[in-house]
Order: C-alpha cells, then structure tokens, then sequence
C-alpha cells in the first residue's frame, strides 16, 4: 500500500496553497491600507469638512475647495477623453486590421503616452496647454492633461474588448442589411459594455490619483474655482501638500485621503449603475 | 454504413471538363454567370455557371473548402468585407449584383442569409426584429410586432416563445436558435433564402424540423441550401449541384434534378462523392 502522496497531489495542493496567499496577502494590504488611512483621519472628519474652506493652510477648516476642482477636472477629463477614446477604438477595431501600418503606429504611439511618467506629463502640459497655448493654471489645463494620461489605457482596453466579439455577429448583422452605425452602437458596443465599464473606472482611478500632473497644470492655489480657467487644487495635490509641507498636518492629510478613496468607490458604483441602465435599455 | 475512399484518377476534375447544360426550363431566380473568387491572391473558385430556380429548393454539395460557403456570400455580396476580388456576374431578376451601384440594404432585404451556427443578437426577442425592421424602414411599433408575430408562427415558434417576447434571445436552445434566426430573417420578407448548413450545428429532432419548416418555404422563397449531408439533400432537395476540386480550387462539377444526380449521374467522382449514401 502506498503510504507516501503522488507527485501530482503535492504540486496541486502547492499551486492552491500559493493562490491563496497571493490572494490574501493582496487583501490584507489593501485592508491595513484602509483601516490605517481610517483610524488616523477619521476624527477630522464631520459634516463641516466637506463644506468649510481650509483653515490655516489645511490644518483645520475644511475641503471643500479641493472637491469641487477633483469633480470638476475629473468631469472635464472624462468628456474630453471619452468621445475621443471611444471614437478612435471604434476607428481601430472596426475599420483597420491588425497587421496595418497605421493600426501599429497608433498602438505604438499609444504604448509610449503610457509609459511616460506623469510629471513629464505634468511638464508637457505645463509647456503646451499652460504656457503655449495659454490657457494658464487652470481647469481646463489639468483636465486637458488627464485626458492624455488616461487615452491610452481607454483606447486599448475598448479596442480589445470590440475585437474579442466574435465575426459573426457583424456578419449576420450585414446578411440582415443593417448599417455599419446600428450595428456599432446597437450590436457591438452594448455587447463590450463590461470591457468600456472596466476601462472607464480604471481611467477614473488613475485620473483621480494624480498629482504631478495636475501640480503643474491646474494649480497650487485652495481656492473654489468659478469657471474651469481658473485654477484650483485637487484633491491629490492637496494630499500632498498636508503631508509634505505642512507641518502637523497629517491628520488632516490622512482625513483627505479617506474621502478620496470613498469618492473614488462611490463613482466607480454610480458609473456601473449607469452603464447597466444604457445597456438593459439597449438590449430590450 | 460502407465508405468509399476516392480513387487517385478521380482527384480532380480534368482540365477540359464542360458541365452538361441544366436540364431545366424552370424560370430562374438567381443566375450565377462565369463567377470566379480570389480572397487575399489565392482563387477560391473559378468559372462558375449555375442557376438558381425561382420556388424551389436549389442544393449545393461537396466536400469543404471548394468554396461552396464563399458562392454564398458572393450572393449578399458578404464577400466585400474579406477584401474578396469576384469576376463575374450575379443576375437577380435582370441585375447584375456585383455592381458597386447596387444598394446593399436593399439587396440584403431581398436575399436573406442563414448561417451554420444560429446568432441571435444577445438581446431580447423583440429586439432581434425591431432592429432589422427598423433598419428597412418599418418604425410602427404596432407593426413591428405584427411581423414578428407572423414570421415566429411560420417557423412554429410562437407558441414556445409568445410569453417571453422581451427575454434574452440567448436562452433559447439551439433548434430554436436557429428557427429565430430564420425567422428574423423572413420577418423583411425575401424573395430568396440562402442556407449555410443550416442544420449542422443542431441535433437530429431540431434538424427534422427545420428541414420541414425548409420543405414548406419553397412555396413562397427560392431556397439555395449548402448542405454536408447527403441524406438531408436527398430528403428535401429539388435541384443538386456538386462542386469538386481542381488545382486547388473549386469547380462545379454536375448540376441537375436532385434524383438524377443520387441515383444516375453523368460525371464518376459524382458518383463517387454520393456513393457512401446508398448504403
């Protein structure tokens, strides 16, 4: 009788043993994260902090400042980028090949905004939209700026997932006599929903994290902007100003970063409660 | 059932070959005239001539990749989104199809297209009709249900699917895929239904109805079936082309009434080809 397990069964039990703990070791960073940013800020926090105007450069007062220039450079940031990357990965998927000279330029191109590191970004739109085309510290410029940050992973990831539907859809869709456009925006896209879903909150999440970008392009200054040319600070920015130059300002730092996160996950929800409304409506 | 392995001297179809000219008097629907496809350099088929009778079940047979599935996207001119280079012409009622000026919805409307493995869109029932329908202009409501309704009770689907008309297309069973899809597409009302083994994706109870539901639409369509099944082209076909190799390509080898063709046909690797059926 063999006593001893075969190799099989001890490669097996290895392999879900690892899983596991990638898993949770994921999960409990995330969850010291969390619990850390909640047990420091959360005594800042009532319902004055999102109302109130900053008060001696951020230790005390509120933010509320900082959440109308997030919102409102996110906002920007979204109806720039999204048209423009929802059109170009229509271009790509559906009217060009892979094997194409332009289709591999384009990636290319893409790959390399991607890889840039976002104070270059920062600098560029500094130069660019601040300077150049001067529309100074403001709005705008910080929302123009996200926009490129945020094309590259949008257009790929809308880009797959068109072209992961299988060929015959559109070629049933064409037997039947239906225009290239119906079968675009009734067929193919409510069929990649989950994908552009995906793709829209990962681009929500990068933008709302970043901070060099937007340091150069939409301001220093905690001030409420009254247009999108004026300049106003983030939320990130302001993360980062708390904890890096103002001293004792760390409790109010960690109080920001709470409520980021919160926003962020409050977005994320309200934006796939959205989409699964345009969808259900498309499909019945 | 005994299988016959084609003999080497019966490979391909000499050079010189003439197809005998179609027995039929029958009005035509479609007329394929010297029909030739190349798809990225390579010829698919070459110098087809075949007509397609008008209210008849018209049959093609052969072995794959002769380019039988090509001819029938050459007809809806579903050929144009391969980059596919066709010579030729393609009359239906006195037009030549292949002309860039032809309009495509309208052709599409006219000649329907079933495909091997059904594809409902994943929405509901009544979406999969609103959108062609609304496509071709027909905006009411009212009478979208109205054709939906009609086209569902000739496939016989009605009865199954009336009470969830705004469920997901999706959860039907494949027979009844397929039936949709049929009925999507006599929802525009064609004149002619083209089939790409329509049945060969489905299990044998679904294929007998379809082949009924196929054997009651020539009374009202001109059908044009691409069947792999022998057995199913001597159930219910009319008419029977046989398409065969030459050089790589596809040629059409004989073409004529359904039961010349099974039990006395003029060409050997015809004979061949639908031999392992009479056993």
């Amino acid at each position: 009788m063999n006593i001893l397990p075969t190799n099989n069964n001890a490669a097996d039990t290895l392999l879900k043993i690892a899983s596991w703990i990638s898993g949770l070791f994921i999960l409990l960073f995330f969850g010291y994260l969390l619990f850390d940013i909640t047990i420091n800020g959360i005594s800042r926090i009532d319902l004055g902090f999102f109302h109130n105007t900053p008060v001696n450069a951020g230790r005390q007062g509120g933010i509320f400042p900082m959440l109308i220039s997030t919102l409102w450079i996110l906002a920007l940031c979204l109806c720039i980028a999204l048209p423009i990357g929802l059109a170009t990965a229509i271009y790509l998927a559906e009217y060009t090949n892979e094997k194409q000279t332009l289709t591999r330029f384009i990636r290319r191109s893409l790959n390399i905004i991607a890889g840039v590191p976002s104070i270059v970004m920062g600098l560029f739109g500094y130069a660019f939209f601040v300077i150049a085309l001067q529309l100074g510290f403001s709005i705008l410029s910080g929302a123009l700026t996200l926009a490129f940050m945020v094309l590259p992973l949008l257009i790929r990831s809308i880009e797959d997932s068109l072209r992961a539907i299988p060929q015959s859809y559109r070629l049933n869709a064409h037997a039947l006599g239906l225009s290239q456009w119906r079968i675009i925006f009734q067929i193919l896209l409510p069929i990649a929903s989950q994908g552009i879903l995906l793709a829209v909150i990962l681009s929500i999440g990068r933008a709302m994290a970043e901070t060099a970008a937007l340091l150069y392009t939409s301001g220093y200054v905690m001030r409420t902007p009254d247009s999108m040319m004026d300049s106003g600070r983030s939320l990130s920015v302001h993360i980062f100003d708390l904890s890096m130059n103002v001293p004792g300002g760390e409790q109010s730092a960690y109080a920001s970063a709470l409520v980021l996160i919160v926003l962020l996950l409050m977005i994320n929800i309200f934006t796939a409660f959205i989409s699964q409304i345009i969808v259900n409506k498309s499909i019945r | 059932m005994k299988t016959t392995a084609i003999p080497a001297h019966l490979k391909a179809v000499p050079d010189n070959y003439q197809v005998a000219p179609s027995a039929s008097q029958l009005p035509t629907h479609i007329n394929i005239e010297n029909l030739s496809l190349i798809i990225n350099k390579q010829l698919i088929f070459d110098s087809l001539n075949l007509p397609v009778y008008k209210n008849h079940i018209n049959t093609l047979i052969g072995p794959s990749g002769c380019g039988k599935s090509s001819l029938l996207n050459c007809i809806t001119r579903l050929s144009d989104y391969n980059k596919a280079k066709v010579e030729g012409q393609i009359l239906i009622d006195e037009n030549n199809i292949l002309d860039k000026k032809i309009d495509l919805i309208a052709l599409r409307r006219k000649v329907g297209m079933i495909f091997q493995k059904p594809v409902p869109f994943p929405m509901s029932i009544r979406k999969n009709f609103s959108l062609p329908l609304k496509e071709h202009g027909i905006k009411n409501r009212h009478d979208i249900e109205e054709k939906m309704e009609q086209a569902l009770r000739a496939v016989g689907l009605w009865k199954e699917v009336s009470s969830r008309i705004d469920s997901s297309a999706d959860k039907l069973s494949g027979g009844q895929q397929q039936r949709l899809c049929i009925a999507r597409v006599l929802a525009l009302e064609p004149k002619a239904i083209l089939m790409d083994e329509p049945c060969s994706s489905l299990d044998p109870i679904a294929t007998a109805i379809i082949e009924e539901l196929i054997l009651n639409l020539k009374e009202k369509y001109t059908v044009f079936l691409v069947t792999h099944n022998l057995a199913q082209a001597r159930r219910i076909a009319d008419f029977v082309a046989f398409m065969w190799y030459h050089d790589s390509h596809g040629k059409l080898v004989e073409h004529n009434h359904a039961d010349v063709i099974f039990e006395n046909p003029s060409n050997p690797i015809t004979a061949a080809y639908v031999q392992g059926l009479t056993e």
